[in-house]
């Protein structure tokens, strides 16, 4: 049975954090699924930062792991509500279609 | 009782009355409706003029909030800068609103909200402070360069802005979450005390994400693709406050978390920000040449600014950070300047943004034409006008550490930025006159003559504000 170090938890953030910024960049599709990646990396963050509290022995990690889910959901609110409005006045949310301005 | 009085609450004067205003204009303004937009936006200007009388006044230094927040002369310096550049964007959105139909209260609002944040930002002494500054700021401005919901470059602006702004914040929390990890703590007086020599790898790979975020949000290269598009399609008073004041906030920020906390480590960072500030450079000198839109102009033009005022920080000198704040202070006037003339560019009613617009400007309008003028020939770098000095301090700075490489591209890199400035002037004084713009507003034109004024004879109050800088910038080296 092998014990579960740290490095576990780093490997396991930094491929999410990974998985995140290529959603970003390589989805060509949806402006959803933009959000969705966002989202992933900050949860990435936060198992970082929890994981380095616990072998610290050290709260302050788990504070501002809370402080990032709250800032990430008030982040996700204006998101959606920015593409809200960007649909209404383009009628679509591709990633294709956000392109009025270029150069 | 006693943790109470602990957490200083009388050193974030400024911020705590920002707050309290802010809220207290919210619900003036739901209650007297979008009618009375203008009593909610100067409202919004003297909450921003009381702040930074509050800042100024105050001059006890100290933490607060239990370490989380720091209140020196640096950081009144910016907090001054950037309160004064939100103001005037404030002042200058009131017009443009109107006659775009697009006045609503939540306008001046939300750009105060901003404010708060980047006071914020440039009081943080922590990660956290840092980061829930830095959230406060780019979520009103998020909201704020979409605020003309009923455009599709407006809210395509709003989108990119997001998108990119939210990628920046998660790359600096990443960063920050390895430097947590490695060194133990979050606070900069802890991490100023324990750093010093040798840094492990994963602290410089925790460095160089906050960078990243860091430059992310000063539009610098290789970080800056957003700059060009949210200038474009955000409205133009809204441009202008983004060009300002959190380019100062941002800027001064960064400034004082590589030279605090990682001070000891200047050479694991010296090398990352020559590079950005050395491609901030080019790129603005190269990519603005090609440009037709005046704001995209002003975008790029803003890009190669931010690369300048890094030549300071890069030098990672006292005298640096110094030359990095003169620096910021003249091109929050030249582009608050600028803009101004960019609002005036209205014809039969309708806002026009190329540059052959402007053809023959000094015929028609001669005063707006040389107000352009000497915002150009400022930016260019060409005395006796302002922008030649923040230059040359900066520069100063950067062969003094023995930087001269970068001095040398930064010096041929104005001279390439100073063909699409001098390009404008020929434009507007030797082209064929186009058809004249509408009357220029008076409170516009008060902002005008203003940053006409300061940058033209700025430099008779030279030398007291050149110690005022220094002063700011000793507070970050003071062991």
């Amino acid at each position: 049975m092998m014990a579960i170090g740290i490095e576990h938890y780093l490997t396991l953030s930094a491929i999410l954090f990974t998985i995140g910024i290529f959603g970003i960049f390589l989805n060509r599709k949806n402006v959803i699924i933009i959000l969705m990646s966002v989202e992933l990396m900050l949860l990435s963050v936060n198992v970082n930062l929890v994981a380095f509290s616990h072998f610290l022995g050290d709260m302050v990690g788990q504070v501002f792991a809370m402080l990032v889910l709250t800032v990430a959901a008030a982040e996700a609110a204006i998101g959606l509500a920015i593409l809200v409005v960007f649909f209404r006045t383009r009628g679509s949310i591709a990633v294709e279609d956000v392109n009025m301005m270029k150069g | 009782m006693n943790s109470f009085i602990d957490l200083n609450l009388g050193l974030a004067r400024p911020e705590i009355f920002l707050a309290i205003a802010a809220l207290a204009l919210l619900v003036i303004g739901v209650s007297l409706g979008d009618r009375h937009t203008r009593i909610v936006a100067w409202a919004s200007v003297a909450s921003l003029v009381v702040a930074i009388v509050l800042a100024i006044t105050d001059s006890a230094d100290g933490l607060a909030f239990h370490g989380l927040f720091v209140a020196d002369d640096f950081a009144r310096f910016a907090k001054v800068l950037s309160f004064g550049a939100a103001a005037l964007a404030i002042i200058m959105s009131l017009d443009y609103a109107e006659r775009e139909g697009m006045a609503r209260f939540e306008l001046p609002l939300l750009m105060l909200l901003a404010s708060l944040g980047m006071a914020l930002m440039i009081s943080a002494n922590d990660l956290i402070s840092l980061y829930v500054g830095l959230e406060l700021q780019s979520l009103a401005l998020y909201v704020v360069a979409a605020i003309r919901r009923d455009t599709v470059k407006s809210t395509e602006a709003g989108l990119k802005y997001f998108v990119l702004g939210a990628l920046s914040s998660g790359m600096l929390l990443y960063g920050s979450s390895l430097i947590y990890g490695f060194t133990g703590s979050t606070s900069f007086s802890v991490l100023a005390a324990s750093l010093s020599g040798e840094a492990s790898l994963g602290l410089i790979v925790g460095i160089a994400f906050l960078c990243a975020g860091l430059a992310f949000k000063v539009s610098a290269v290789p970080f800056h693709m957003w700059t060009p598009d949210v200038y474009e399609g955000a409205p133009t008073p809204i441009t202008a406050f983004f060009a300002a004041a959190p380019k100062v906030a941002a800027i001064t920020l960064f400034a004082r978390v590589l030279v605090g906390p990682f001070g000891d480590l200047v050479a694991q960072w010296q090398q990352i920000i020559i590079f950005i500030s050395v491609a901030s450079m080019i790129l603005g000198a190269v990519a603005a040449i090609g440009q037709k839109n005046i704001k995209r102009l002003m975008a790029y033009s803003s890009i190669g600014n931010v690369g300048y005022a890094l030549v300071g920080l890069a030098s990672g000198t006292q005298e640096g950070v110094s030359g990095l704040l003169i620096y910021m202070s003249i091109y929050v006037v030249m582009t608050i300047g600028a803009f101004a003339v960019i609002l005036a560019m209205r014809r039969r009613g309708e806002a026009v943004e190329q540059i052959s617009d402007l053809a023959g400007l000094s015929r028609t309008q001669p005063g707006l034409a040389a107000a352009l003028a000497i915002f150009m020939f400022s930016m260019a770098g060409i005395p006796p006008f302002a922008g030649f000095f923040g230059k040359w301090f900066v520069f100063l700075a950067a062969i003094q550490a023995g930087l001269n490489v970068v001095a040398v591209i930064g010096v041929l890199a104005s001279v390439v930025s100073a063909f699409y400035y001098i390009r404008i002037i020929k434009v507007m004084f030797f082209d064929e006159p186009a058809e004249a713009f509408d009357r220029v507003t008076p409170t516009l034109r008060l902002v005008l003559i203003g940053t006409v004024f300061v940058i033209s004879f700025g430099f008779i109050a030279g030398a007291p504000f050149f110690d005022l800088s220094d002063s700011a910038a000793s507070v970050l080296f003071a062991e």
